[in-house]
This record gives C-alpha cells, sequence and structure tokens, in this order.
C-alpha cells in the first residue's frame, strides 16, 4: 500500500511536471499577447506596454519566463495581470462561490441517475424504461443553453422569481425566509441544469452497466440460490454494476475547479468557470495557468482516489 | 434391477416444450421432452452442445428469462407437484433449497465480490432459520465435505483466491447447503482439467450416498456418464433419442445417434485408430429438419425418416429408442407421439 502510494504520487509529479509544460507552452504560443489587448485604449501607451512587458518578464525566453511563473506559483507570488490581486486568493473566492452549484448538480445527478438506470434495466422494456430512454435522449439532444433559457422563461413567468445571479439585489432588508426562499431559488435552477445532462448521461450507463451485469452467470446462480429477487439485483448483480462508477467518482474532482461555463455564463454566475473564460479573453496568463495547474491536480488525485477506492471495493485488486 | 414404486419418483418431467422467440423466428430448444428421476439417483442427461439440455434444466428451476423465452407445453412434477404452476415466491422455496444447481463454469457462476463465506450462507439465511454462528459452523462443515482442506480460513477468501477446482468444490458446498432432495448438476466437470474432473465425479458419488439425495447431471461427455449414471437420457436437438439403464446404452445402445456418440468415445480398444467422428453438424434449434432430426447425418437413414416424426420403441426393462428403423416391430412406430410412460 505504502509503495503505491509512493509510486503513484512520483508517477503524478512527473506527469505534473509534463503537464505544466505542455500548457505552459500552448497558452503561450496561442495567437495573441497580453500587452496587445484593446489597442485603442488611449491609456494604453507605448510606453505603458514597455513597462507592462519588462514587469512580467514578457521579453525574456519562454523558459526564464517558465521558471518565473512556477517559482511565483509555488511560493504563493502569483498575481493576475489584471488587477494584481493573487490569482490563488482569486481562484479561492471563486471556488466558494462555484462550491454550492457544483455539490447541488453533483447530488441531483447521483441520486436521480442511479435509481432511475437500475429500475430500467430490471424493468427492461417496460413503459417505464421506454420513457426514461426517451426522456434521456431528448435532455442529451437539447442544446445545454437553449433548455436553460426555456427553463429560466417557465420558471420565471410562472413562480415570479427572479434567477439570474447569485441572489436578488437590495434583498438586504427583507425577511430571512424571503432571503433564504431566494438564495435557493437562484442555486437551484443552474443546478438542475447542470445535472440534467449528467443525469441523461450517467442514467444511460448505469442501465447499460446494469443489464450486462444481470446477464452474468453468477446473478444465475444467486436466482438459483432461491434469493428474493431484490437482494439478486441491489445485492448480487448492484454490487458489480458499481464498480466502474467509483472511477468516475474521482473524476469528479476536477468539476469542482472547471465549474461549468456555459450554466455560470447564463445565469451570470460569478463562479470559477466564468473567471477561467474570463481570464482567457483577457489574455491573463496567471489565471489561465495556475487554474490549469489546480485543474490538473485535481484530475490526478482524482485518479488517485479512483484507484485507492477501487481497491477497497473490488477484492480483486491487488497492488 | 429393482422396481420402483410411483412415490419413488422424485422428478418427472413430461412432455416439456421450451421455445425461444426472436423477432422472426421460433427456437424449438425442447420438444415433448419426458424423463424421470428417483429419489437417491442419478441420472445423466447427455446430447452435444445446444441440444436442449440445458435448457430443460433451467426450466426446472424456472430460471428461463421469459420473455424471450415460453414453454410450450408440458409438466414438471417435482414431489407431486408442477413446478410450472408455482407462483415466483413458492420457487423461491424449492430453488436452494429442495432442487440446488451446479453451474458448468465456476469461476464466472461465483459473485467476484461476496466471500465464499458470505455465498455459501447466503442460501442458508434465506432457507434456514439459523443463528449466524451456527450457519458459519454449517458452512465450515460443508467446506470440510467437499474436502477444501483448512474450511475456516478459506471462509474470508474471495472466489479468485481458489483454483478452478476448489471453486467447483465451493458450488457444490454451496448447492448442498441446504439439504436439497434433487441437485441438478450442468457440466459441472467441463471447465476442469482430466485430473481434477476425477475428483469432482468421485465426491458427487460419495455425497450423494451421504446425503441420500438424487442427481440429475447434464454433460456432453459419455466417459463421465459410464462413471456415474444409474439411468441415461440421451438427446439430440431438443428431444429424447434414447433412456435406458447405464448398461443399456453403453452395451446395447439402439438408436443410432447413441451408437455414433460410442464410437466417437475413445477407449483402450481403439487406441491407434482414427477416432470416428459423427458427420454434420447439430441442426440449428430455429430451423429444424422434418421427420427424425438426426436423419441427415444418420447411416440408417431411409426416405420415411425425413417425413415423419419417428416414436418411441420399448426394448423392455426400461430402455427405449426412438427409432423404429432400427427396431422389429417397425413401421407401426411411425409418426406415432410414444409409448413413454405407459409401461
Amino acid at each position: 500500500m505504502i509503495a503505491f502510494i509512493a509510486r503513484s504520487s512520483v508517477q503524478k509529479i512527473v506527469t505534473l511536471f509534463f503537464v505544466s509544460i505542455v500548457s505552459f507552452l500552448i497558452i503561450h504560443l496561442a495567437p495573441g499577447q497580453p500587452s496587445q489587448v484593446d489597442p485603442l485604449n488611449p491609456k494604453f501607451t507605448p510606453e505603458m506596454v514597455a513597462r507592462y512587458r519588462q514587469a512580467f518578464h514578457l521579453d525574456q525566453p519562454l523558459y526564464t519566463q517558465y521558471l518565473y511563473f512556477y517559482r511565483d506559483l509555488f511560493t504563493g507570488k502569483t498575481v493576475s495581470w489584471k488587477d494584481n490581486r493573487s490569482v490563488l486568493a482569486k481562484i479561492w473566492e471563486r471556488f466558494l462561490k462555484s462550491l454550492p452549484l457544483f455539490i447541488v448538480g453533483t447530488i441531483l445527478t447521483w441520486t436521480i441517475s442511479f435509481p432511475i438506470g437500475i429500475r430500467s434495466a430490471i424493468a427492461r422494456g417496460s413503459a417505464f424504461d421506454q420513457t426514461t430512454t426517451f426522456c434521456a435522449y431528448l435532455l442529451i439532444s437539447i442544446p445545454g443553453f437553449f433548455f436553460a433559457y426555456i427553463l429560466i422563461i417557465f420558471v420565471v413567468q410562472t413562480f415570479q422569481v427572479p434567477v439570474i445571479g447569485m441572489q436578488t439585489f437590495g434583498l438586504n432588508q427583507s425577511s430571512v425566509t424571503a432571503a433564504v426562499m431566494d438564495r435557493i431559488w437562484h442555486l437551484l435552477l443552474p443546478s438542475v441544469l447542470g445535472a440534467t445532462g449528467g443525469i441523461a448521461v450517467l442514467s444511460r450507463y448505469v442501465r447499460s452497466q446494469m443489464l450486462e451485469v444481470e446477464s452474468q452467470d453468477y446473478v444465475r446462480t444467486a436466482r438459483a440460490k432461491g434469493l428474493p429477487a431484490e437482494q439478486v439485483h441491489y445485492r448480487h448483480a448492484l454490487r458489480n454494476a458499481l464498480l466502474p462508477f467509483v472511477t468516475m467518482f474521482g473524476l469528479i474532482l476536477p468539476g469542482l475547479i472547471g465549474g461549468s461555463v456555459i450554466i455560470e455564463s447564463i445565469f451570470s454566475w460569478p463562479g470559477i468557470g466564468r473567471m477561467a473564460y474570463e481570464a482567457i479573453l483577457a489574455r491573463d496568463y496567471p489565471v489561465i495557468l495556475t487554474v490549469n495547474f489546480v485543474s490538473a491536480v485535481l484530475v490526478l488525485g482524482g485518479t488517485f482516489v479512483s484507484d485507492v477506492l477501487y481497491l477497497l471495493v473490488d477484492p480483486r485488486i491487488r497492488l | 434391477m429393482t422396481f420402483l414404486t410411483r412415490s419413488d419418483i422424485l422428478l418427472a418431467v413430461q412432455d416439456l416444450s421450451v421455445h425461444f422467440r426472436s423477432e422472426d423466428q421460433v427456437a424449438r430448444a425442447v420438444e415433448g421432452v419426458s424423463f424421470d428421476v428417483q429419489r437417491q439417483e442419478t441420472v445423466c442427461l447427455v446430447g452435444e452442445s445446444g441440444c436442449g439440455k440445458t435448457v430443460s434444466a433451467l426450466t426446472i428451476l424456472g430460471l428461463i428469462p421469459q420473455p424471450p423465452g415460453e414453454i410450450a407445453g408440458g409438466r414438471i412434477l417435482f414431489d407431486g407437484r408442477n413446478l410450472l404452476d408455482c407462483r415466483e415466491d413458492e420457487m423461491q422455496k424449492i430453488r436452494g433449497n429442495r432442487i440446488a444447481m451446479v453451474f458448468q463454469e465456476p469461476l464466472t457462476s461465483l459473485n467476484p465480490v461476496f466471500t465464499i463465506g458470505d455465498q455459501i450462507a447466503e442460501a442458508l439465511e434465506t432457507h434456514a432459520d439459523l443463528t449466524s454462528a451456527q450457519r458459519v459452523e454449517r458452512c465450515v462443515q460443508l467446506l470440510d465435505d467437499v474436502g477444501i482442506p483448512s474450511p475456516r480460513e478459506r471462509l474470508a477468501d474471495y472466489p479468485h483466491q481458489l483454483s478452478g477446482g476448489q471453486r467447483q468444490r465451493v458450488m457444490i458446498a454451496m448447492a448442498l447447503a441446504c439439504h436439497p432432495e434433487l441437485v441438478i448438476a450442468d457440466e459441472p466437470t467441463t471447465a476442469l482439467d482430466v485430473t481434477v474432473q476425477a475428483q469432482i465425479l468421485r465426491l458427487f458419488r460419495a455425497l450423494q450416498q451421504s446425503h441420500a439425495m438424487a442427481v440429475l447431471y447434464i454433460t456432453h461427455d459419455l466417459g463421465v456418464v459410464s462413471v456415474i449414471a444409474d439411468r441415461v437420457y440421451v438427446m439430440y436437438a431438443g428431444i429424447i433419442v434414447e433412456q435406458g439403464l447405464r448398461a443399456h446404452i453403453f452395451d446395447a445402445a439402439r438408436h443410432p445417434y447413441t451408437q455414433d456418440l460410442l464410437e466417437a468415445l475413445p477407449t483402450r480398444s481403439k487406441r491407434g485408430r482414427r477416432l470416428y467422428s459423427i458427420p454434420g453438424a447439430v441442426p440449428n434449434p430455429a430451423a429444424k429438419p422434418p421427420g427424425c432430426p438426426f436423419h441427415p447425418r444418420c447411416r440408417y437413414a431411409i426416405p420415411t425418416c425425413g417425413q415423419q416424426p419417428p416414436g418411441m420403441c420399448d426394448y423392455g426393462d426400461g430402455h427405449r429408442a426412438r427409432c423404429p428403423v432400427l427396431f422389429d416391430g417397425g413401421p407401426s412406430h411411425w409418426g406415432q407421439e410414444t409409448l413413454t410412460g405407459k409401461v
């Protein structure tokens, strides 16, 4: 076990090193430079640009820039080129705002997909199965932004509640209940929307996984033992069907920082996805690269968590 | 031979037909099959792959998925009761309790994520009223019975930690957990190598005597049959073509298919000679030849064979073969649905 952790940590650090190089190169090779942004801005004089380039080492060779950047990152001194604020602080602040969206969305996705997928697999071909199959394909096919606007129109017109942003402006004097309800309404729609796509895809995946397991010999053995149907499905089949999802569970970690650019943009949610998107438009390299680096760490951390979870749930896996 | 009375019959399958329906065709996997198993007797159901032996066995336990499976007719009398009329919850009380099954592939038939102790105890949990301590003792006892060394330590093992032969022993222990009256063994030794196969067969023999149970043993291996069977049913393309005591089948086979199978069996006297193989292949269950399903491959076939279904011909003493061509009283047995069960 300790050997596994040591080995996988070394592997992951090596991977991270290459990720850092590649992402650094991609960002710098992409067209556009921070000093070229907005040439029509009268405050952006040539002297200003020169000073800017010097301050951020932009005239030095790429490998020097690379070293400067990662030195700053690891000493926590990276600042955004846009507003000179610490990047880590910015990310943390936005992360906290994205977190409720992420948590509610993930809980909705996982708690709804599994019962749906399992039931349609057990009652294959039934009305329930056909209905959920139809709905799943419908939700997969509808573009997210389109569905979002339809939902917004529907909710706003039916319930007369505002849903854009994190809360309604100027609601400070209202009662606690009203404020809480306002927050919930603002949280609900983007979360539900973020979850629908996930539910549609994940429930299909659960269904096919469950169907595959149901046709295995050991399920027949369980029935031949005279076990009640629920025990056959929910103990023998489900336990095996869940194995691949353990891997997926580790991989939702990166979603913490990626957030959803589209949903956060539609709902003007000040989350981390939107911050990354805006940083790309502004060629704010430190923010882009830091977000990139943190997601790489989360992806690697997620795969590590998956490996460990797999070890715990599948007795066949030995390290 | 002893003459058995009616009450000695534990399982009687009568005129059973099982079909599988797909979009454009119907596969008649089992067609009018009748056989019975007496208490404490070993009956072998022999035939090539796809002849309907496994389907018959699974139908007894109600494990045929419906759809696409469909029981087109017949009765399965177990201890006088028609299992085809039983509700699912009644079947659950019989499965694993009064009738247990041992499957072909011990690796895939054991659940990889549960310990073997768990899997054996499950049947006891469902059918027997024991405390958990008693269950553990019973599991240890069962593993010991099937010859697994240091059984107490093995309880916490997962299937992948055992060898193929040990896994099959675990499957057998699982089947024996609730003292079943009938064990259906579906090619339990096919996936094992020959020495292990011999051990498992000996184990079956011994357990059958010590537990006083009947065994319905399904196999394609006549070598196995010659070792364990009291009585034999030979199946071909969904029908029984010959039945009788072990001696009838091995010393006086009356059906061309049985004769061909025996000729294809390697024995010492055939050493150095090329083994016989039956020409042609088993017909597709969705497109069986008319008349006798074996006639396209049969060396004795006459034109009538392709036109009329052959009836059972009685050779006395429980020995019957479905081949009027080789029967002295010939023509009268054509097209006639049998003399089975009337003697």
